[in-house]
């Protein structure tokens, strides 16, 4: 099947050979570029009516069903809530307060969303698809433009002059700029496996066939299954999705760093923050999940590009099933995860990637438990530790 | 701040390790009252430093009704309505309060199955009570509403019981001075057997998504301290002092009803943090169930009124009663002052929720933020109640 | 270790997911307006005006005593005397309501008015998709709108206006062995007048048919 594998490439390649020779360079960028602009913020749009839908699910509630087709009464089971939603934040009136610092406050939003489409962009979605292919900063070019992003956390809070939105962006600036070292740490030691910073190579490498049937996926060696996990928790806390949504912790700051703002530049920031999210979780298939290779050779039939975005939606599904659940952390207990917990872990991880390598000859049977030991030991110890503050009680009746 | 309020908020200035003095503002946030999660129209002026809450003034009064005044102007039997609307959660129990108060003042006898017909509404009023309570702590952590609606989803299977015995929802209006106002109508004792059969699954699904939740546990496990000592002399009661460790229950003080006739155990905490207010709250909904199976196995036939008890004209003796009793937030007390005529000459309610206010700030002083929302939540308060 | 018991909850929640597909209970939303709840008997919303028979003005039983608007917590009846009397059900004569208003966005549905009614002729009725534009007058209900008839009563509440009809037949039943037990006393009272002074007879005779006359002519 490899042709509907490489459908989209044959298709962006007729286009080109349709146009001058001249213009050809600029518009396979333009192509590139519309084809990210159309295909993320689509399931943006899908993925705020399935989130609203599940979250009521999990409690025990329909979510939305009623708006389908808007101004009819055609119902498709709510699925065109976004489109009502759109209408909605772009016809709202653009409140700014009086005492706004105007210019940051204006361009906050777009400081979120522009560093979000490009990080999207290096993401290889499919074989032979990635809009961007840095063969010698890849990962450096994504972690960049995602640390930009993050600035506009900040420039939001502090241009609404209001407390609870400062409150909010400095709760947010320094859970984001905690959890970038374990987000970096962890995906180092997949660099270090690889031994190039190029996403693309990075997926090829993981499509090398091991015991027989298993395509190579980092995700099944100890170091990545730790890494992996690590990876995961620092990125549901870069994207502010509970249980590390402190910044718009609705229940106490309404909602935090943007409580200012109203109508389309809200729908701005709801929809770069999910963007983040889908970026960074492209970034965790493509690191650890195989990227676009599928798990056993006996798969390889389906699409590429087809494995990218169903592992995408697990992603996105895990999230939301993650949401439903967990109460919030604290902003101290929060920094704690990060700095006295999960560095440490991030550092053995690399020691036990180390380990991994020169002892590549050796029989996985040792391998493998060897390495889950390395790891098991230090997060025992950092569980008793956790639990002799924190317990189980029981209590005692009045006789 | 101008240099008035500096003084007011003198705190002593910060010094870094090599001595120098750290220059620092205090932050004075008004939480409230249009606030998610202040459980009602309350204000809390905090001061931060940081995040760390140095000072915090609780500001409520804006939902007072005038209730004890009107009390003054309506007669005894028009009051009961209103005290509905005291803590609108548990209005079975504060309409047993009042008519407790004023059965004292007429001497009026109240027939065995009325009691048990009490016994069993007030129980089932500190079941929802409780399941709200839960489901909204959680939600103040932050848990986005799933334990909330699990809660609520219970909650309204008890509802639906009032509304068929009473007539409505919340806002029951169902004992009257003697007994109650109506018999139960046909099936409801089964439906009510069906629901406590059914409600410890529903407890254990809660216990098993919270009660070992690490996060839970992280948030709530010495957060809002609260001393015995203190809680006594403050005169918190309800399941707020039990946490602390202080064996005070109503049900066993007063022995009011007919309580004594139960086998009932009162759990107690022993570090009176949010997590162990949590906790006994959960344990008393198993006690509570309990007491509802005895009590809907043992009900027996009969009026539910005293015959001597008059709708129209009622007048009571002249002379004092305060009549108390254990609702689900403390207790619940109400003073009648009668002077022989069809109106009160004074009519007081003893709220509890008001009373656990007062030691908030002693609770949260240290604190920050996100533990002051948490710990309101876990004093349990309803503000129509606080403000009357 | 840590994570147990998050992970414990994540399945729980899951699990509760999955069945909200399968088991109906896990799912109790009713998709109001397109679907109603049946409410259940004793529900009460806001009061209404009980008449017998066809004619709503003639059938009403309230007979304007004013004990509902004086026991009415947020006091949101207003009732106003007729001047003439007309006869009720037990034969009496009686005033009748001239105005009879109820504010329904005063009243707080406490059912206080329909436990002190002396005459069974205010009771709870159970409509309460009342929302109007017209915020002044336009939850100002009067007489003739208050009045149901009371077959809407069987229908709406029927343990509660059986109960009523039978303590009104206890009523009518009463006031009948009375009014029989006045009317003997009467007739022997003017026969043991009539006896020693036979000139007056013939003016003894038309006092004897008044008793049929107040006999009630009204059906139940």
């Amino acid at each position: 099947m490899a042709s509907l594998d490489q459908i989209f490439v044959t298709l962006k390649a007729w286009v080109l050979g349709l146009l001058p020779e001249t213009v050809q360079p600029f518009a396979g960028v333009m192509i590139s570029i519309s084809a990210i602009m159309a295909v993320f913020p689509g399931i943006f749009a899908l993925t705020t009516v399935v989130e609203r839908k599940l979250l009521g699910r999990f409690q025990n509630r329909p979510g939305p069903n009623r708006v389908g087709i808007p101004l009819t009464k055609i119902r498709l089971a709510g699925f065109g809530q976004f489109i009502a939603d759109g209408i909605k934040s772009l016809t709202k009136e653009d409140v700014v307060p009086r005492n706004a610092d105007k210019v940051v406050h204006f361009i906050a939003p777009f400081v979120l969303v522009v560093p979000s489409f490009l990080a999207l962009s290096v993401l290889p979605v499919g074989r032979n698809m990635a809009a961007l292919n840095f063969t010698e900063t890849g990962l450096l070019f994504f972690f960049a433009i995602g640390a930009a992003t993050e600035i506009s956390v900040f420039m939001a809070g502090w241009s609404s002059r209001n407390k609870y939105s400062l409150l909010g962006a400095m709760r947010g600036i320094a859970q984001m700029l905690s959890y970038e070292i374990p987000l970096i740490l962890s995906s180092l030691t997949v660099v270090m496996m690889v031994g190039s910073l190029s996403l693309v190579t990075i997926v090829e490498k993981q499509t090398a066939v091991q015991w027989g049937v298993f395509h190579n996926w980092h995700v099944f060696t100890p170091w990545g299954f730790a890494g992996f996990l690590l990876f995961l928790t620092a990125a549901c806390a870069e994207a502010n999705r509970t249980p590390f949504d402190l910044p718009e912790a609705e229940s106490e700051l309404i909602a935090g760093y943007f409580t200012e703002y109203s109508g389309f530049k809200f729908a701005l920031f709801f929809l770069g923050e999910y963007l983040g999210m889908f970026a960074i979780s492209g970034v965790a298939i493509t690191l650890f999940l195989g990227g676009w290779s599928a798990p056993f050779t006996f798969l390889d039939w389906v699409p590429s590009w087809l494995w990218f975005f169903g592992k995408l939606v697990g992603f996105i599904l895990f999230f939301i099933w993650l949401r439903g659940t967990l109460p919030r952390l604290k902003v101290d207990q929060l920094m704690n995860l990060a700095w006295k917990f999960m560095l440490p872990m991030c550092l053995i991880n690399l020691v036990v990637a180390g380990v991994w390598h020169y002892t590549a000859d050796w029989n996985d049977l040792i391998r493998w438990p060897l390495g889950a030991a390395l790891l098991a030991l230090p997060y025992w110890i950092f569980s008793r530790r956790f639990e002799s503050r924190f317990q189980t009680r029981t209590y005692r009746y009045a006789s | 701040m101008s240099d008035a309020r500096n003084q007011l908020y003198q705190i002593r200035p910060k010094v870094a390790p090599d001595g120098a003095e750290l220059e620092g503002e205090l932050l004075e946030v008004s939480m409230g009252p249009q606030h998610p999660s202040t459980h009602g129209v309350f204000r809390m002026d905090v001061v931060l430093d940081g995040e760390t809450v140095v000072k915090l003034k609780p500001v409520f009064g804006y939902l007072h009704r005038n209730h004890e005044k009107i009390g003054e102007g309506t007669s005894y039997l028009s009051s009961m309505p209103y005290t509905d609307r005291l803590d609108y959660f548990s209005s079975l129990t504060n309409n047993w309060a009042y008519a407790l108060a004023v059965e004292k003042l007429s001497g009026l006898v109240v027939p065995e199955r009325a009691e048990y017909i009490r016994v069993i509404t007030a129980e089932l009023t500190r079941l929802q009570n409780h399941t709200s309570l839960c489901g909204f702590l959680l939600q103040d952590m932050g848990a986005l509403g799933t334990p909330l609606m699990w809660a609520f989803r219970e909650r309204e299977k008890v509802l639906d019981l009032f509304e068929s015995l009473t007539g409505a929802r919340m806002m029951c209006n169902y004992m009257r001075f003697g007994g109650c106002r109506c018999d139960l109508p046909p099936g409801w004792l089964e439906q009510a057997r069906k629901l406590v059969d059914e409600y410890p699954r529903f407890l254990g699904e809660f216990e098993a998504l919270l009660s070992g939740n690490e996060i839970l546990m992280a948030r709530s496990q010495g957060v809002g301290r609260l001393s015995p000592e203190l809680a006594v002399s403050a005169g918190v009661t309800g399941p707020m002092l039990r946490a602390s460790g202080v064996d005070y229950d109503l049900r066993k003080v007063d022995r009011y009803g007919i309580y004594e006739r139960f086998e009932f155990r009162v759990p107690l905490g022993d570090h009176g943090d949010v997590f162990d207010r949590y906790m006994i709250r959960v344990l008393e909904m198993h006690e509570t169930l309990k007491i509802l199976r005895q009590a809907l196995q043992q009900i027996p036939e009969g009026p539910v009124v005293d015959p001597k008890a008059k709708l129209r004209g009622f007048r009571p003796k002249v002379g004092e009663s305060y009549g108390r009793l254990e609702g689900p937030k403390g207790e619940i007390g109400f003073y009648l002052i009668s002077d022989g005529s069809a109106n009160p000459y004074r009519y007081r309610v003893r709220p509890p929720s008001f009373i656990n206010l007062t030691i908030l700030e002693d609770m949260c002083l240290g604190r920050s933020v996100a533990d002051a929302v948490i710990i309101l939540g876990s004093v349990d308060i309803v503000l129509g109640e606080v403000d009357r | 270790m840590i994570g147990t018991g998050i992970a414990k909850g994540l399945v729980l929640t899951a699990k509760n997911l999955l069945s909200t597909y399968t088991d109906k209970e896990r799912l109790p939303t009713i998709e109001y307006p397109d679907e109603k709840q049946p409410l259940p008997e004793a529900s009460r919303q806001f009061p209404m005006l009980i008449f017998d028979g066809e004619d709503e003005m003639k059938g009403l039983r309230c007979t304007a005593c004013q004990i509902c608007e004086k026991e009415c917590p947020p006091k949101c009846i207003y009732i106003v005397k007729s001047k003439d009397k007309r006869v009720d059900y037990k034969g009496q004569n009686q005033f009748y309501p001239a105005i009879f208003d109820i504010d329904y966005s005063v009243c707080m549905s406490c059912q206080i008015c329909v436990e002190v009614c002396p005459f069974e002729s205010i009771k709870m009725n159970t409509e309460f998709e009342l929302a109007t534009p017209d915020r002044f007058g336009g939850l100002l209900v009067h007489k003739q709108q208050l009045a149901k008839s009371n077959a809407h009563y069987q229908k709406i509440h029927p343990t509660e206006a059986a109960a009523s009809d039978a303590a009104m037949a206890v009523e009518k039943a009463k006031a009948e062995a009375k009014a029989k037990a006045d009317a003997e006393a009467k007739a022997k009272a003017a026969a043991a007048k009539a006896a020693p002074m036979p000139s007056a007879s013939p003016e003894a005779s038309p006092e004897t048919p008044k008793p049929a006359v107040a006999a009630p002519k009204m059906p139940m």
